[in-house]
């Protein structure tokens, strides 16, 4: 096992967190920099994910490395029924980092546990997602220009998303208070609001996603809500369109509002909301290739220089 | 009559290990946990026998053998009762409850179908995360499904 491999993003500290937020704005500065010279790195992609792996592969071109691997298990040797072990075992045998999504959860911690490479987790199933987590992590620092005392609003589905999760765990280090804007069938499971009651921190639940919850908020977290999630499906036509986010609703916000989601976006925001200032999804995601940056070198014990500005409070 | 059965079905073993106080349900998951079913030694199973703690409990005697204690405390899992009576020459040599480790490996199923331990030739890895009396939370390494013992599948 490598310990500089990244599965979840509670493996890592808050100095590792800033840290790497740290360097993510150093290569947003220089997006080009041959750090990675003459290393290859494996993304193996059990499962289809388009944004992720160009935003990984594209960090890897840009560090100046090459990319090996697949986009999909059935162009892989595991539609052949090769285990994960010995797929795992074999990339290692020629690579400097493997960066991997799979179908099955806990599956990168399996994979850290049968090589030496280190192994960065690009989602496995519903389970955890680090590197977009640090995007996330890196947007509320860009937009708000700090991540302590913020009033964070999540709207949707907070009961499945994997992100929403994620970036709570994260934020549980910088002082913040949560407002969870969800119908009853997609709140906000009670484990993460005891994490919240453990570490002290100010939660808020609304069914409305009113005026005065936008009014308060420095980041919108929007989210999508499935169908598929809905034991009721009645249910789901009441709700969908509440939970959609409207260029008319942003009026009397704060001005540092700025609004983000995971992307991909279906309905919960309006396409008018893109002509707003407050709009950051597409900026966000274009922070995830900075991130991504960051974690690979940090992944192969490569310094990168750090820009000066300060992220603690 | 089931405490006369006990009593001499305890003093018959010349040596080996008797576990007791296993809860009823639970006996048979304890005799497959030590791959009982496997040994070529004489291995006496009683069952439903009259407890004032648990209500009914199970029994095993295996003759000539003494487990290992990591091996032992594997079945704490469904039975964090029990008590390890090792005889020697009649006697009863040594007497102790089995302790539950903080981590079990390979003996519970995880309850998620989705997690890469249902999926691969692997071991299952859970960690300890809450002991209250009778039942224990673990959480599976892996995928972070927790599960209760009492509902705990076994492998």
């Amino acid at each position: 096992m490598n310990k500089r491999s990244l599965v979840s993003i509670d493996d890592i500290s808050r100095e590792e967190i800033i840290d790497l937020l740290r360097r993510a704005q150093y290569f947003e500065a220089n997006p080009t920099h041959k750090l990675l010279d003459g290393k290859v790195v494996a993304t193996l992609f059990f499962e289809p994910s388009t944004r992720t792996r160009l935003s990984f592969e594209t960090a890897v071109n840009r560090l100046g490395g090459r990319v090996i691997g697949f986009s999909d298990a059935a162009t892989s040797s595991s539609s052949k029924g090769e285990t994960l072990k010995d797929t795992i075992k074999m990339v290692s045998n020629y690579v400097d980092l493997i960066i991997m999504r799979h179908y099955l959860e806990g599956a990168a911690r399996y994979a850290t546990e049968v090589t030496d490479v280190p192994i960065i987790n690009a989602g496995d199933g519903a389970n955890q997602h680090p590197s977009q987590t640090l995007l996330d992590l890196y947007s509320i620092y860009k937009t708000q220009g700090t991540l302590y005392d913020l009033n964070i609003t999540m709207v949707g589905d907070l009961k499945y998303g994997r992100t929403v999760h994620s970036l709570l765990m994260a934020m549980k280090y910088f002082r913040p208070t949560f407002h969870f804007v969800a119908c009853d069938e997609l709140r906000m499971p009670s484990q993460y609001k005891e994490l919240c009651d453990s570490c002290g921190i100010k939660y808020y639940e609304h069914h409305d996603f009113s005026a005065d919850v936008i009014g308060a908020a420095d980041i919108l977290y929007m989210t999508r809500v499935q169908r598929e999630r809905f034991s009721d499906l009645l249910e789901y036509e009441r709700v969908k369109n509440l939970y959609t986010l409207r260029r008319s609703m942003l009026e009397g916000s704060k001005p540092n509002l700025r609004v983000l989601h995971p992307l991909p976006r279906v309905n919960e925001i309006d396409q008018d909301v893109d002509e707003s200032e407050k709009a950051y999804y597409f900026e966000q995601a274009r922070g995830g290739l900075f991130a991504r940056q960051a974690i690979i070198c940090r992944a192969l014990g490569i310094d990168t220089p750090t820009l000066t500005t300060s992220i603690e409070s | 009559m089931t405490k006369e059965y006990k009593e001499l079905a305890v003093a018959a073993l010349r040596s080996g290990t008797v576990i007791d106080h296993i809860p009823s349900h639970n006996l048979f998951k304890a005799v497959k946990i030590l791959g009982i079913e496997k040994m070529d030694r004489a291995v006496t199973i009683g069952n439903n026998l009259e407890s004032s703690r648990l209500g009914t409990k199970g029994i095993i005697k295996v003759a000539d053998v003494e487990f290992d204690e990591q091996v032992i405390n594997r079945i704490a899992i469904i039975a964090p009762h029990a008590k390890i009576n090792i005889i020697r020459n009649y006697e009863v040599a040594e007497k102790r409850p089995v302790r539950l480790a903080d981590t079990i490996v390979g003996i519970v199923r995880c309850p998620n179908p989705k997690c890469i331990t249902n999926n691969e030739p692997m071991k299952t890895h859970f960690d300890v995360t809450s002991r209250q009396d009778d039942d224990v939370t673990l959480r599976c390494r892996y995928c972070g499904h927790t599960v209760e013992s009492s509902e705990a599948i076994i492998e």
